[in-house]
């Protein structure tokens, strides 16, 4: 499943990093600790989180994973945008809360 | 203002430029007090003074969670009996990274104790939970309390509160940076590399040397570690030494930024543990 499959069927906004839509998704991680991502995480996830700090980034981008979703409708600052476009790594956003949308990724990513 | 004590030993290293005599101060820069729901009930502004003195401290910072509120009355006792107190508070950063923050007078405290009360959720505080959250006074009366839970994150990020102590003019130093939990490390995963910050305080089971060894870009930050104590028998159990010319928070600032030869060590005690006070 790619990125842009799991951002039609949840109706995700896509903040930025568009280029990597086409991103193969392979599990999902959710955790706010950024050292625990940076720990345990794996290459290709979809990593959902409510931290917004530019370090998110970094660290999306050091996993190697497939996108960051941002929780309840919270935004990320322009810096944390400007590296998801040179990364190529897509910020989605969600209105919804994290175990809303971590069940229904779940769903998708077992169907 | 009662004068300054006379310190112990004289420093041999003067300021080229200044022509000054630095004095080295031992310094325990974050304690904390009962006012702090985790700080024990014994952490009152006369025990913490008291305690620093008879260990031998030249200067403390007081730095309760989210509150300046107990921080003018230790510095008034401070102030009586010859020991320097320097303003602080331990901000809970939206990232729930907990940041240090000084400040110079009483104007300064206002303003940030302000910026504090509009950015705290207002979330009454469980005593049986959490803790107490008391206001003493010189006598250990209680005067006060807080009424929100002082452990919440303020609603502002790293960034934000250090543009806020910048405008007051204030100083913002990271706590505890490579702790398992409420530091930078814990929440953001590493230091950012372009933090703003005027320096970081490391944990005393780490040195500045292998602090460095793992994160050499940290190397333009001057150091601090502390005791964070929340407990009467801790404070000086950790402690900086400072050179500086006198002791106050223009000089200490000075000495964080590593002006006109002013320095901080944060390895001299580990070899000289300050005598035990029963």
């Amino acid at each position: 499943m790619k990125v842009k499959d799991i951002v039609e069927a949840l109706n995700l906004k896509v903040v930025s990093g568009a280029n990597g839509l086409d991103r193969e998704v392979e599990g999902c991680y959710v955790s706010d600790l950024l050292s625990d991502v940076m720990g345990n995480a794996e290459m290709g996830n979809i990593w959902i989180t409510l931290q917004t700090h530019k370090n998110v980034m970094a660290i999306a981008s050091l996993k190697e994973l497939a996108a960051v979703i941002l929780v309840k409708g919270l935004t990320a600052n322009e810096d944390t945008i400007n590296q998801s476009n040179e990364e190529n790594i897509p910020f989605l956003s969600t209105e919804e809360e994290t175990f809303d949308i971590a069940g229904k990724i779940y769903q998708l990513l077992h169907q | 203002m009662t004068s300054l004590r006379v310190p112990k030993v004289e420093c041999y290293l003067c300021c080229i430029l200044m022509e000054e005599a630095l004095y080295p101060y031992k310094a325990d820069l974050h304690i904390h007090t009962v006012l702090s729901p985790c700080g024990d009930l014994e952490m009152s502004p006369t025990a913490i003074v008291k305690r620093a003195l008879a260990r031998g401290l030249d200067m403390i910072a007081i730095s309760d969670h989210n509150t300046t509120r107990q921080v003018k009355v230790t510095q008034r006792l401070g102030r009586e009996q010859g020991l320097f107190v320097l303003g602080g508070v331990e901000v809970t950063s939206q990232e729930e990274t907990h940041c240090l923050c000084y400040f110079a007078d009483d104007a300064q405290l206002d303003a940030f104790q302000d910026f504090l009360d509009a950015h705290l959720p207002p979330i009454p505080n469980d005593e049986d939970k959490f803790g107490y959250q008391l206001i003493v006074d010189e006598n250990e009366e209680i005067v006060g309390e807080e009424e929100y839970h002082l452990l919440n994150a303020i609603d502002v990020d790293i960034d934000g509160i250090y543009d806020e102590v910048h405008r007051i003019g204030g100083l913002f130093v990271p706590a505890h940076i490579n702790k398992g939990t409420t530091s930078l490390m814990s929440q953001l995963g590493f230091v950012p590399p372009d933090l703003r910050a005027d320096g970081l305080e490391i944990i005393f089971r780490t040195t500045k040397e292998e602090t460095l060894k793992k994160a050499a870009y940290l190397k333009r930050f001057n150091f601090i570690t502390d005791s964070d104590a929340h407990f009467i028998d801790n404070v000086g159990d950790v402690y900086n030494v400072i050179y500086m010319a006198h002791r106050n928070f223009d000089e200490f600032s000075k000495a964080l930024h590593g002006e006109e030869g002013r320095y901080i060590d944060t390895d001299y005690f580990r070899e000289h543990k300050l005598p035990k006070i029963m």
